[in-house]
């Protein structure tokens, strides 16, 4: 389950900053270190959400600063909504 | 803080770039005009089945990867894009790359005439369908006209004044008279001018549509835009861009740099009319022409060539000639005049750049782009077209007419150097 998160975030993460593919890994930084801007980072929140089909509300996305996070905290989500 | 250059109160054009349906460059299309080729066709770009009218002229070469990185090709809406990828020509083509305190004296002035209406719409259909949340947050800055020259400063590092202009269809020839103003005064050594335009989008034809000024030659759209002609029924909607790098006269010769001719005369004016049609007197756009004639020092005998305005409404065709016979009396009928609009349709907001440009090469080739389409004379309309095939005609000066929704009236006027 963790290991699919973790290739879904990837996939989203490649096609919204269009970065390369080794570059995405767990500790990456989106703005540090994928290059991404504040409004990259609102847009990519946009496109987790569209994808693992979650609300993840505003003041919730400062928790998601890399890639391991975005995996973690959808993960969460995810197993919430199975309770 | 450094001397700052003395500016020469000439400005010229050293550079000059184009995104055209017959082309993306100018090598590309330039020849194409000239061989009087079409670029009309139905509408590619959406589906067109539900509009009133079904053809435009599109863009078919262009790819935002060659002029952007990949991430902002990717979502940068297409008017952005273009106005890149043709500042950046006009830079290269002036073989100039300023860096330093040297790019805080080079400013840009591109505007649009309707923006980002492409990427408002799909957000807008998104925010009905989704709710407004899922709104992207690029939807402000993709969407402002202003954010061709935004853009193009931050692409190109240019530090000196970044302003926009919103004219609707005149907007391409005031950035190039105002920032023309902006050089002539010595506010900066250099400023890119210019306009974009992408209105090929649903809302877009939607609304031209209701507005009843485009042609709905459907079935024929070879034949849809024809300036001039007695059957003429509505422009033709196109998309395109055009930047031209407008120099101090002093800061070019010292770099060497080629010249394609030096803007002598910027005439405005208002119809105070009405929101769509043109002066039933064709008043206004006689009073552009008459300022740019003014400040250029021009007798009616000195004009070789006026790219018209010529969009192929029953309107302007008509007042546009009696506004051009009214500015020159009898030398009107010596004048070549020509739309290149038959070829391209109508840019909107980068028209007048583009056909700024176009004046430019004409007379650098002593060439006259032709009307197209030019068959049945209207009473109206008895000035000399060029109709059909380009004519081989030297030109010193040349005139550039550009009006648009709201009564905005421009004209331009080169000389060659």
């Amino acid at each position: 389950m963790a290991s699919d998160i973790l290739e879904r975030v990837k996939k989203v993460t490649i096609e919204e900053l269009q970065v390369k593919e080794e570059e995405v890994v767990e500790s990456a930084s989106f703005i540090e270190d994928l290059g991404a801007d504040s409004l990259d980072v609102v847009e990519l929140v946009m496109a987790f959400e569209d994808e693992f089909g979650i609300d993840i509300p505003d003041d919730e996305v400062g928790e998601i600063k890399t890639v391991g996070n975005a995996v973690d905290y959808i993960g969460k989500k995810l197993g919430e909504g199975q309770k | 803080m450094a001397d700052r250059p003395v500016a020469s109160g000439r400005v010229v054009i050293t550079g000059i770039g184009a995104v055209t349906p017959l082309g993306t460059g100018v090598d590309k299309f330039w020849p194409r005009m000239l061989a009087g080729e079409n670029a009309v066709g139905r509408i590619t770009l959406i589906d067109p089945s539900p509009y009133t009218t079904q053809i435009a002229a599109e863009v078919k070469d262009f790819a935002a990867e060659d002029w952007l990185d990949k991430k902002e090709a990717r979502r940068v809406d297409r008017f952005i894009a273009f106005a890149v990828a043709g500042a950046t020509m006009a830079l290269q083509d002036a073989g100039w790359k300023p860096e330093g305190e040297e790019a805080e004296e080079v400013g840009v002035l591109m505007g649009s005439g309707i923006g980002g209406l492409t990427f408002l719409g799909e957000q807008h259909r998104r925010m009905i369908e989704q709710g407004p949340d899922r709104v992207s947050p690029f939807l402000v800055p993709y969407m402002i006209p202003d954010m061709a020259s935004g853009y193009v400063s931050i692409v190109h590092k240019l530090k000196g004044p970044n302003n926009c202009v919103v004219t609707a269809c005149a907007t391409g020839a005031n950035a190039i008279g105002d920032a023309y103003h902006i050089v002539k005064r010595g506010d900066a050594v250099a400023m890119l001018a210019g306009g974009s335009e992408t209105p090929v989008n649903e809302i877009s034809v939607a609304a031209f549509s209701a507005a009843r000024a485009m042609s709905t030659r459907n079935d024929d759209p070879l034949h849809a835009s024809r300036p001039f002609d007695l059957d003429r029924d509505g422009f033709v909607v196109a998309e395109g861009c055009g930047a031209l790098l407008l120099e101090d006269y002093d800061h070019a010769v010292k770099r060497g740099a080629k010249m394609y001719g030096e803007i002598i005369g910027y005439g405005m004016s208002g119809d105070a009319f009405h929101i769509t049609q043109p002066d039933p007197t064709g008043d206004g756009a006689f009073r552009a022409m008459r300022m740019a004639m003014r400040n250029a020092g021009l007798k009616p005998e000195d004009v070789d060539y006026i790219n018209a305005h010529g969009t192929s409404t029953p309107y302007n065709d008509r007042l546009e000639t009696l506004a051009m016979k009214r500015a020159l009396g009898d030398a009107a009928y010596k004048t070549k005049v020509s739309s290149t609009k038959s070829m391209i349709g109508h840019t909107l907001g980068a028209a007048g750049a583009i056909e700024a440009l176009i004046c430019l090469l004409s007379m650098r080739d002593s060439k006259i782009a032709p009307t197209i389409n030019y068959e049945k004379p209207d009473p109206d309309c008895d000035l000399d077209y060029v109709p059909n095939k380009a004519q081989d005609h030297k030109i010193d000066v040349a005139l550039s007419n550009s009006f648009g929704f709201g009564g905005h009236n421009v004209c331009l006027a080169f000389r060659k150097i």
